[in-house]
């Protein structure tokens, strides 16, 4: 059960890569990273389910704090022109 | 099968609907506002979802609290995110599709 869910995962996570590559403005394209990266956190689950090793769900909960600072900091940078 | 696996099995295979659902929206939409629009609703509650179904396969254990904890903080960070994009693309004067316009 566990493999099926992870495969509609990864679909949806190149159906996303489609607006990380084509998106018309630099805004598509992090929204397609945010997006993304989501997925990865459910994916990550999923892994460790499917390989009977939980504790994945560390790095899960990492990859959610890494995922929204980095969102949180590509577009400061883009507004302000710097990181102070 | 016990009740409890199907019930794990009908969460998450409703969660990865709403995941597949907000992929589709991201590539078909027109313009990067409405865009927005699945990336904040349809993957937040897909993702709670998916975890909400783990967690009542697994029981009450660490792990479990610790994906609680994951599906706490993406309720609260994932759309913040997306209103944060929306600020600064509309701060950067990026302009929303009207009705007559091309994709």
């Amino acid at each position: 059960m566990f493999e099926w869910a992870a495969i509609a995962i990864i679909l949806a996570m190149f159906l996303s890569l489609y607006r990380g590559i084509y998106g018309p403005t630099i805004y598509d394209r992090v929204l397609a990273v945010n997006v993304i990266g989501t997925k990865t956190v459910v994916l990550l689950a999923l892994i460790g389910y499917i390989y009977e090793r939980p504790h994945f769900m560390d790095t899960a909960l990492v990859y959610a704090l890494i995922n929204f600072l980095a969102t949180i900091a590509i577009l400061k940078y883009k507004e302000t022109g710097g990181l102070d | 099968m016990d009740i409890r696996t199907a019930i794990a099995g009908v969460l998450v295979f409703s969660g990865c609907f709403l995941i597949i659902v907000a992929a589709i929206g991201l590539v078909r939409f027109p313009d990067f506002y409405s865009r927005i629009h699945p990336s904040g609703k349809c993957d937040t509650l897909g993702q709670g979802l998916v975890f909400l179904g783990l967690m009542v396969y697994e029981g009450f254990t660490m792990v479990s609290m610790k994906m609680l904890l994951i599906i706490i903080f993406i309720f609260i960070a994932n759309p913040t995110a997306t209103y944060a994009l929306a600020k600064a693309a509309h701060v950067a004067g990026l302009k929303h599709w009207s009705k007559g316009d091309q994709k």
